[in-house]
């Protein structure tokens, strides 16, 4: 292996691989707060909604889920642009996020159920109304005891982002691919582009840990 | 002792009837405190003394009678006719009384003080330096002040009833609620809580409790209630209830009761 050259392709594919990362960071980014904020609402629904609610909200879950990541972004870029115009990166982003809501909302629903009712019955009792438990009481909980499973699920958002490359959507996969088809060096790009991809999981990981325990209710 | 006649009943109780499904729990009960009566409720389980408790409280509904508070009418209206109340109106008649629950249920996430400051803050929507001193008021009368910012994991069961105690209480409210608030302790424990409920109790607190402490109940109580199959059984000064009781079945209670 000739290092000096790849080192030199590397060099000149600079910027258009930091633009990658960018896009990936970026997407996922977005992605994940919107796909946390939409999936409290699927939680919300699936606990404490009304019949109808409950109904159409656990039919859209379970399409979403019983779906791969990949036939999902497809359907948003090729189904969606049926009825609006979508660019790749808008459409990539409702798929990421969808699929966000759906292991959010999910695993918000078990936390939230998971809750002893006495908690919600000794906030009642000194006479907080529903939304003032739900913030003070009974969030605080749930969120802690879904953080583990949320940080999983931003790190499983990020890995899911490479399948974006189909619908064109320039992140770090994608790029990795042009440039490679530029400078045919596939083992040492896909190698870098690996690299990367681990060590944004990782860090989210890490971070995820150090929040955990900041958290972590002492006993 | 008598009380005036001309005064309201701090809580009354009109013919209450409660069904779950089709288990009808509570058959007509009817019960009138004054102001700084310590009543007792005692009865096998399955009496619907508790169920009794959480109607008071709103944490259950009910289908006939009426609880009135200071003379408000709570948790429905009355006329002209009967609907359930608002949830923020049921909320703000849920603050009136005062509940102390079996397994504590302390918020786990806040310290003892939080516990305490957050009705004072969120539902009476006190200034923070006034919540914290009437919270550190209460939890210094609860023997719990050096422990204040102490999460409840950190805590014995004892010294988490003493501040679901203070949290109850420090909300000024007019009847305070205790249900079984021993029967999860270990027993040694029992007593650091008994003894709160009783300088209370001496306090004036007006106290509506469901126990299964018999000794507890003789000594605190101006009245004891027995409760059999939904219905008031028998009522009266502990040591009538206990030492003269007049139905077969409080007899056969007290047989089997532990002292």
């Amino acid at each position: 292996m000739d290092f000096t050259r790849f080192f030199s392709d590397l060099y000149t594919a600079r910027f258009a691989l930091l633009e990658g990362i960018g896009m990936t960071l970026i997407i996922s980014g977005i992605a994940i707060v919107l796909g946390t904020l939409l999936g409290i609402g699927v939680a919300l629904s699936l606990v404490y909604g009304g019949r109808v609610q409950r109904f159409i909200v656990r039919t859209f879950l379970e399409y979403v889920r019983g779906t791969p990541v990949f036939v999902l972004i497809l359907a948003c870029y090729y189904l969606l642009s049926t009825v609006i115009q979508l660019t790749p990166f808008q459409a990539g982003l409702i798929a990421l996020t969808v699929f966000c809501s759906s292991h959010v909302g999910e695993n918000l629903r078990g936390a939230l159920l998971a809750l002893p009712k006495g908690q919600t019955e000794a906030a009642k009792a000194i006479g907080l109304t529903f939304p003032q438990t739900f913030a003070y009481v009974l969030a605080p909980q749930a969120l802690r005891q879904a953080l583990p499973a949320w940080i999983n699920t931003a790190a499983e958002l990020v890995k899911a982002s490479t399948l974006l490359a189909v619908i064109g959507v320039v992140e770090l996969m994608l790029t990795t691919r042009q440039i490679i088809a530029l400078k045919p060096r596939p083992l040492e790009f896909y190698f870098l582009a690996g690299l990367v991809y681990f060590l944004i999981c990782f860090s989210i990981e890490r971070l995820g840990r150090a929040v955990e325990r900041r958290i972590a209710l002492p006993s | 002792m008598s009380q005036p006649v001309l005064e309201i009943p701090v809580l009354e109780i009109l013919g209450l009837h409660k069904k779950f499904k089709e288990i009808e729990v509570l058959k007509g009960v009817d019960l009138s405190m004054a102001t700084g009566d310590v009543v007792s409720i005692i009865g096998s389980s399955g009496s619907g003394k508790t169920t009794m408790l959480r109607c008071v409280n709103l944490l259950e509904d009910f289908q006939q009678g009426s609880i009135r508070i200071d003379g408000e009418e709570i948790g429905y209206t009355a006329a002209p006719e009967r609907r359930r109340r608002k949830e923020s109106e049921i909320a703000r008649q849920r603050s009136m009384t005062g509940m102390v629950f079996q397994q504590f249920n302390l918020f786990p996430h806040m310290t003892a003080l939080g516990n305490v400051t957050l009705g004072l803050l969120k539902v009476k929507k006190l200034p923070k330096a006034e919540a914290t001193a009437i919270a550190e008021k209460w939890l210094e009368r609860v023997g719990m002040a050096e422990r204040r910012n102490h999460f409840p994991g950190q805590l014995s069961g004892g010294q988490q009833q003493r501040v679901a105690i203070a949290r109850a209480i420090a909300m000024n409210p007019k009847v305070m609620l205790f249900d079984e608030v021993t029967s999860a302790l270990d027993p040694e424990l029992v007593n650091e809580v008994l003894n709160v409920i009783k300088s209370l109790a001496a306090d004036g607190m007006t106290m509506l409790l469901v126990t299964h402490e018999m000794k507890f109940a003789y000594e605190v109580s101006r009245r004891v209630v027995f409760m059999n199959q939904g219905r008031i059984e028998e009522q009266g000064a502990p040591e009538q209830v206990f030492r003269n009781p007049q139905s077969t079945r409080l007899a056969e209670f007290l047989k089997n009761a532990k002292f």
